[in-house]
């Protein structure tokens, strides 16, 4: 029993699909009530598209368990309405110290440019966010979330899924066009299609506690290499919501997780870490190990492979839920062009392909943490004692440190989606890269650039001066507004305007024409999620419909 | 020329999007070099390295300074004379 937090219980009802002999259809179902799921509940919700969310349980998740939520994944949250309630409640923070041998070897900025509107991460136990998760869903009309729901049986046709549903009153079927599966690490729809997730599994056990104290220690992230108090070790301290600290305890293969669970070893561990004279209750307690594996393929025929299903990380670098939800977001924007046929099912291919390249990058970079953290060999403990020693003073040293690269959005560079650049440009836009942020003003209003796009495709234009714009391309760009998939314009000005009819804003800073290389003429396509899809120096209607030709046909 | 410390890894012709990406690439490069070595066989294969390294950089006084700093922390100085010079 936890003291700063009671789980809200959320019952059961009986749906009227289980009072019927058909059986009932829907387009979208989603199979998991956990973050991914009701991520893709909110995503599906928001688009307007009927979404159905089954959860076995009947309560948000139980103990803190995954605690850092990055930038990205708040300026999705935003997109669904529900961040700031999150950022509210969380500990922000930006700042991450590393400790070798009780000395302090690196200190580092996560935020690394200003202008920004979401942190770079907050901490914040798992309940609150799915607890925030459900209380957004039950806003939307088009989603609807079922407990003590739980998915036994599924069969794939030709043209839909059906699958057969365990309640307090017995089972009874659904049939769905698209099955999202979120049902976590250990899938057991997964496991019942036969299908694997293959990779690593690492010889090492670590102990998290969560602990109530009253020390109002700042907010940052401090990790230990082979502190005094836990020798030949790592710790881990971070701050959560309500005064609750995490404390992470590296413990080696050899541990027994029985024992070390008990509060009375844990206890010891705790005061040699924070000090005798440090008052502190125990909350929650945990011994686990980890493993870095993924699916081969995240899309089997109509069923989508998502979050923990689909992949699997270290924890070091919080890649784990976060990069359930950009699956989420990549995912739903296609699903509702397939599901409104503007789209053909096979682009629902580029969700695998993309996040596939996605996993195998939080994969290979956990991985690399985990093997810093935890070396395998003599010679890799001396390489990663070196880098330690030679960190306090040199520069280079303190870059290779590795305690977890956290999490940063997938740059879909490779993304079959893309249109490859013909003119050059300089930063980080590419094409495939999730979008910078930048302060702008609309209407006389400080906004951010993020708040007034996505969801639909947009179209950023960039101009000196919005009074000289040329009419022929506003005309353009109305009609692109108005066609069957809209592409919403947004000119981004450095002075005049606003343009009629079209959503105008100024670049008050003049950092969004920097991050973007965005000189006078030049036009950014952007996709739903907010990734750059393709890019010219001359805005021309034909190059546009080009690209998104490129995804829509294929 | 004097010795680089700063952050300075990368490669021909590609970008990194993360500051920290080339040299975790170093890193991994490194750490699977010894994979299945003994310690005596990872020793010698460490030895070559920084011999066909020092070679490459070249310049005796930028080798100097690095032997300084990989020694500083166990003490006392790496000698001029007896090591490397001979003019």
């Amino acid at each position: 029993m936890l003291a700063t937090y009671q789980n809200p219980v959320y019952d059961y009802e009986r749906s009227p699909d289980q009072d019927t002999d058909l059986v009932v259809h829907h387009p979208v179902i989603v199979v998991g009530g956990g973050p991914v799921g009701l991520a893709a509940g909110l995503d599906a919700g928001v688009h307007g598209m009927d979404v159905l969310v089954l959860d076995e349980s009947n309560t948000v998740s139980v103990g803190s368990r995954a605690v850092c939520y990055s930038k990205r994944s708040l300026e999705i949250f935003n997109r669904w309405g529900c961040a700031s309630r999150m950022v509210d409640k969380g500990v922000t923070w930006k700042v991450g110290k590393i400790f070798f041998r009780d000395r302090l070897i690196r200190q580092f900025d996560l935020l690394p440019a200003p202008g920004h509107e979401q942190p770079a991460f907050i901490n914040l136990q798992q309940y609150y966010l799915e607890q925030y998760m459900v209380d957004r869903l039950r806003e939307l009309d088009s989603a609807e979330i079922r407990w003590k729901n739980k998915v036994v049986d599924v069969t794939e046709e030709e043209n839909k899924v059906t699958i057969t549903v365990d309640t307090p009153d017995g089972p009874y079927s659904l049939s769905c066009d698209w099955l999202i599966v979120a049902d976590g690490a250990n899938s057991g729809i997964r496991s019942r299609m036969g299908l694997e997730s293959e990779g690593q599994i690492f010889q090492d056990r670590f102990l998290i506690v969560d602990v109530v104290m009253k020390q109002n220690a700042p907010p940052e992230r401090w990790f230990s290499f082979d502190p005094s108090y836990h020798r030949g070790w790592s710790t881990l301290l971070h701050r959560q919501a309500d005064d609750v600290y995490r404390l992470d305890f590296q413990l080696g293969w050899d541990a027994d997780p029985v024992e070390e669970k008990k509060p009375e070893n844990i206890i010891p561990r705790v005061t040699a870490m924070l000090g005798e004279d440090v008052d502190f209750e125990l909350e929650w307690a945990s011994v686990y190990t980890f493993t870095c594996r993924r699916m081969e393929k995240f899309r089997h025929g109509r069923l989508l492979y998502t979050g923990d299903a689909a992949h699997q990380v270290s924890p070091f670098g919080a890649r784990g839920a976060n990069s359930g939800f950009q699956d989420i977001d990549n995912l739903i924007w296609k699903l509702d062009l397939v599901l409104r046929n503007e789209a053909p099912s096979s682009m629902l291919d580029s969700y695998c392909s993309e996040r596939v390249m996605a996993a195998e990058e939080n994969i290979m970079n956990s991985t690399r943490s985990t093997d810093f953290i935890t070396p395998k060999s003599p010679v890799s403990s001396v390489f990663r004692d070196a880098v330690l020693e030679l960190a306090e003073e040199h520069e280079f040293a303190q870059l290779l440190t590795n305690s977890g690269r956290l999490s940063d959005p997938a740059i879909l560079v490779y993304s079959p989606l893309n249109t490859p650049d013909t003119d050059e440009f300089s930063g980080d836009m590419v094409p495939g890269a999730p979008l910078d942020d930048a302060p702008v003003n609309y209407h006389g209003e400080d906004k951010w650039l993020l708040n007034m796009m996505g969801g639909a495709f947009n179209l950023l234009y960039f101009i000196d001066n919005a009074d000289d714009f040329d009419a022929n391309h506003r005309s353009a760009l109305i009609q692109m507004s108005q066609e069957p998939v809209p592409v919403i314009p947004i000119v981004v000005a450095n002075r005049g305007g606003p343009i009629d009819e079209v959503t105008t804003v100024l670049d008050v800073t003049g950092m969004a024409n920097q991050r973007f290389d965005g000189h006078s003429g030049a036009v950014y396509l952007i996709r739903p999620d907010q990734h750059v899809l393709a890019r010219c120096h001359i805005f021309d209607m034909g190059s546009v419909s080009a690209a998104l030709n490129r995804i829509l046909i294929g | 020329m004097t010795l680089n410390t700063k952050t300075n890894f990368h490669q021909p012709e590609t970008h990194f999007f993360r500051a920290y990406r080339a040299g975790d690439d170093f890193y991994e490069a490194l750490i699977n070099m010894h994979r299945g070595l003994s310690d005596e066989q990872s020793a010698m294969v460490n030895a070559k390295l920084i011999l066909l390294l020092g070679n490459h950089i070249g310049d005796l006084s930028v080798l100097r300074e690095a032997m300084n700093i990989a020694r500083g922390s166990i003490g006392s100085e790496v000698h001029n004379e007896t090591n490397l010079e001979n003019e």
